[in-house]
């Protein structure tokens, strides 16, 4: 558990909300009038049995998926849907539940594949490498390499990825959305499949991006424990509602919250 | 032994990002550049240059473009014939309407031609992916086939059909037309296509290379890190295209001397499409690779039973051919679906420890 | 404005001015749908069962047709001939199956595609060296197929259908439904259908992948044997039939690549609208749009519905 005080004073204003959203594929209804905002500096954690439209709902928010109806403000700005290029220019970055590195590049460009937006260098440089264009380069190498120092992956930066063990994949595609610099970092079941020692690593980092750095974080995560210990709030959605959103002590109590994961009693 | 990069140590990041990192590889390409660029001219016969060296040379190049296309973007494109043969009537049509500018600015220069065209039927790409793309790239194809036979205007109105290529010098000396020498148009061949190279090499290790392969190997994701998709599909396509536009204008003016529309038909299309697969999709010396197999091995057909003193009939010798490509192209899938250029990387791997196992 | 004219007035006057002329033209787009169609069925039951995009479905054709009569022409007679072809289908499915499908079975889509490559110019190169590479003329007459033409007088003038082109179309709907049959009923089918969603699934089961796959190559051969010899019948046997085959492709676009009915209708629609295409449009354009506009229908249909007519719609889950 971490200390509340410090964590409230840095937590702000609203740095993305969504409201009212409702997603329906076919005839599945994904969510259904959903709400909640993301603080600016804070750790959230999305929890809720499986199917539980989780997933989905990062979708919306980095604009994989647009919603039938509903509206998302970040960073002051209204509208109805997202779209990716837009969420990534606005500084959101995200992992993903099934990976979704590019598996056939090492570990040092996936991670400056992150760079993407922030590398500017003319095609016609890029002609020719020598000048500005490798000078661009090495520029984003220093910081590239200064996360892979920070996510100590740097044994295995010359690696294809796809080689890489499962939980060393995961760190990989953290690094490659830290190096988007985003404001609001959305990590779709970080801890998936890691064993306790890589949990605890992970956690870690995701604490240390967002005290070094201040990063916004909002998580899916199923380990009920690195949620409790993590988040400053938690959002509890079941079926495509949500069904709470409090700090976690409140979450812990909430019988609705218990039901859902539990079932009703007998 | 031979290969050990022990003791080179990369005190920058941009020596660590150089293409060739290792001294002996820096040695290696030196080498090549040198026997390509002087010993070859000296010591080689019309023979060797016009039908081994320059053919591969072109259809190195052209590989190297279906490989942007194909092999570090993942757009399968069945269209390479169609987009050479644009660089060639382009080249004719420029150098036609103004004969006094070099020849070798126009073969340059109607690779843009082949560029513009291939953005255009690359539109598709963004809602249309893999099999149904490579019928988009048929579509190309085949219109613009039946436009090089249809529209005389392409070529000069000739009555034969064919483009005819008119003499045009360099500096006083013949380049193209039926008096220029075989080690001039190999020189020019093989200068092209080493620029061309270096600028294509410069692009895949920047971050347009990234692009590209990000695109290729999961286009969702890079669209989430910020890649704008049908800008790196249409770049993709347009600097495609202009590599095999080059190659097409070059295999007119400086290979064969004129050409009748069926030189760019489907059959290339697949041809460069082998070259591309055999060699080693997503890798620039799997090109050449590629173009040396494929290109040669009929060839050496031809000549070895031959040597033997076993006479084969040429027909026989190209059927062997297709017989064996075709074998070939399914037992390199088997053993290494990545190509003769990671065979070559497993290679250079043994030769760092050699002599010993691993 | 007088262009307008041409292009989207004059040919529809022109198909009312001659009623016969335009159910002529009709009917030979729809005998070509038919042969399409049939290529384009080998193409969906390979891709069904096994996932893979045939490419050398169109050299099946060839082959198989040059292996009849090549057989013939050495004296086998006629209906011996075709039973040894099928023999010799049946070996090629299970070389592929032995040979490629089996140690390639956990490559990607792209790869198995290349292999089919692979496979095509093999058969290119086996069929020319041993058959030769001159065009032959299919043994029609030998295998009891009608011969001549049916003339009926009418529509202000005559249309004439080829007895072979009825044959054709009476042939391939037998097969089609045949096929069809074969799918939803038989427990073999069903296995293919099985194989076709999941292999894994499928083996759990029980199902013998490999099996699977050599019944499967070995209908999608039939398929083509039947398609060679009335395309041959119609004109003649030779590797140019190969790229003929490529037309399948805007076929397989427009019905899907996992759906027969879809192969059929597609096939018709390809079929149709290149005969009309070339016969009332193609004269503004100098002729010979035969060769293109099929891929650029299939080009127009793909923009607007990128998985076919009758494609399940992919929905990517990230």
């Amino acid at each position: 558990m971490r200390a509340p005080s410090s964590r409230e004073a840095a937590v702000g204003e609203v740095l993305l909300a969504v409201e009212d959203v409702s997603l329906s594929f076919g005839g599945v209804r994904a969510l259904s009038g959903v709400s909640f905002d993301i603080r600016k500096g804070e750790i959230l954690a999305i929890i809720g049995p499986n199917g539980a439209g989780k997933t989905s709902m990062l979708n919306v928010v980095n604009g994989f998926y647009q919603p039938q109806s509903g509206r998302i403000t970040f960073k002051g700005k209204v509208r109805n849907s997202m779209r990716p290029y837009a969420a990534a220019q606005g500084g959101i970055a995200r992992t993903f539940q099934n990976l979704a590195l590019f598996r056939g590049m090492t570990t040092l460009d996936n991670i400056l594949a992150g760079r993407a937006l922030k590398m500017h260098r003319g095609f016609f440089w890029q002609l020719i490498r020598f000048g500005p264009a490798l000078r661009e380069e090495v520029e984003h190498r220093h910081r590239v390499e200064e996360i892979i120092d920070f996510l100590e992956i740097a044994a295995i930066r010359k690696i294809p990825v796809g080689r890489l063990a499962y939980g060393l994949q995961k760190r990989v595609e953290l690094g490659r959305a830290l190096a988007m610099e985003p404001d609001l970092l959305l990590l779709d079941e970080p801890m998936a499949g890691m064993n306790l020692e890589e949990k605890e690593d992970m956690s870690r980092f995701i604490i240390d991006v967002n005290q070094q750095y201040g990063t916004t974080i909002a998580l899916i995560e199923h380990d009920m424990g690195v949620v409790m210990d993590l988040s400053d709030r938690i959002v509890v959605l079941d079926y495509g509602r949500k069904i709470a959103d409090a700090p976690p002590e409140e979450v812990k109590r909430d019988e609705k919250v218990i039901r859902a994961y539990l079932g009703e009693p007998q | 032994m031979l290969y050990r990069e022990v003791g080179q140590y990369k005190s920058s990041y941009a020596a660590d990002m150089a293409v060739f990192p290792i001294l002996q590889d820096r040695i290696g390409i030196a080498v090549i550049l040198f026997i390509a660029f002087v010993v070859f001219p000296l010591a080689g016969n019309d023979f060797v240059l016009n039908t081994i060296l320059i053919p591969f040379l072109i259809f190195a190049l052209a590989a190297i473009g279906l490989n942007l296309l194909t092999g570090y973007t993942g757009l399968l494109s069945l269209g390479t014939g169609a987009f050479m043969g644009v660089g060639a009537y382009a080249c004719l049509k420029l150098t036609t309407y103004f004969p006094q500018v070099d020849i070798i600015v126009w073969i340059l220069a109607s690779g843009f031609f082949s560029a513009a065209v291939g953005v255009l039927f690359g539109l598709p790409s963004l809602r249309i992916k893999g099999f149904y793309l490579a019928v988009a790239t048929l579509a190309a194809q085949f219109f613009l086939e039946w436009c090089f036979v249809r529209i005389p205007w392409l070529y000069n109105n000739s009555v034969s059909g064919a483009i005819e290529v008119p003499l045009r010098t360099f500096m006083g000396v013949p380049v193209t037309g039926p008096t220029a020498s075989s080690v001039t148009r190999y020189l020019v061949v093989l200068s092209i296509v080493v620029f061309l190279t270096w600028i294509a090499s410069n692009l895949v290790h920047g971050r347009i290379g990234r692009m590209w392969m990000s695109v290729r190997d999961m286009d969702l994701a890079a669209e989430l890190i910020g890649i704008r998709l049908l800008r790196a599909k249409l770049l993709a396509f347009a600097v495609s295209s202009f590599y095999c536009g080059v190659a097409g204008a070059m295999m007119v003016f400086l290979w064969y001397g004129g050409a009748e529309a069926d030189v760019f038909a489907i059959d290339q299309s697949f041809l460069v499409l082998f070259m591309v697969i055999i060699g080693g999709l997503g890798t620039l010396i799997g090109s050449f690779f590629g173009a040396a197999l494929i290109y040669i091995l009929p060839i050496a057909l031809r000549l070895i039973p031959a040597a033997f003193g076993l006479p084969i009939r040429p027909a026989a010798a190209e059927q062997l051919t297709f017989v064996i490509v075709g074998a070939l192209i399914i037992a390199f899938l088997v053993i290494e679906p990545n190509g003769l250029a990671r065979l070559w990387q497993i290679g250079k791997q043994k030769l760092r420890v050699w002599p010993f196992p691993y | 404005m007088h262009i307008l004219y041409q292009i989207f007035v004059d040919p529809f006057v022109q198909m009312g001015a001659a009623p016969d002329l335009l159910v002529q033209t009709l009917w030979d787009g729809l005998v070509a749908g038919v042969l399409y169609a049939l290529i384009a069925l080998g193409f969906v039951l390979i891709f069904k069962a096994s996932g893979v995009f045939n490419f050398a479905q169109g050299i099946m054709v060839v082959f198989a047709a040059l292996t009849l009569v090549g057989l013939h022409e050495h004296g086998v007679p006629a209906f011996v001939a075709l039973a040894l072809t099928v023999g010799v289908m049946f070996v090629l499915a299970f070389g592929v199956e032995r040979l490629v499908l089996r140690p390639l079975v956990n490559q990607s889509d792209v790869i198995l595609f290349m292999a089919t490559f692979g496979i095509t110019y093999f058969l290119i190169g086996m069929g020319q060296l041993v058959f030769g590479g001159n065009p032959k003329v299919m043994i029609a007459k030998e295998l009891y197929l009608p011969d001549g033409a049916l003339r009926f007088k009418g529509l202000g003038g005559f249309v004439s259908l080829q007895k072979i082109d009825i044959a054709a179309v009476i042939i391939a709907s037998i097969m089609v439904a045949v096929l069809a049959i074969f799918f939803q009923r038989t427990r073999i089918g069903r296995a293919l259908r099985a194989v076709a969603d999941s292999h894994q699934a499928a083996l759990s089961v029980g199902i013998s992948l490999e099996q699977i796959w050599v019944i499967v190559w070995f209908a999608a051969g039939i398929v083509a044997l039947t398609t060679g010899i009335m395309w041959g019948a119609r004109s003649e046997v030779s590797f140019a039939l190969q790229i003929i085959a490529l037309k399948a492709l805007p076929v397989l676009i427009l019905g899907g690549l996992t759906s027969i009915p879809g192969a059929i209708v597609g096939g018709l629609i390809i079929g149709v609208g290149e005969k009309l295409g070339e016969f009332y449009w193609g004269p503004l354009f100098g002729g010979g749009i035969e060769t293109w506009l099929a891929y650029v229908i299939a080009l127009g249909f793909l923009v607007f519905r990128p998985q076919g007519l009758f494609g399940e719609k992919i929905i990517e889950r990230i």
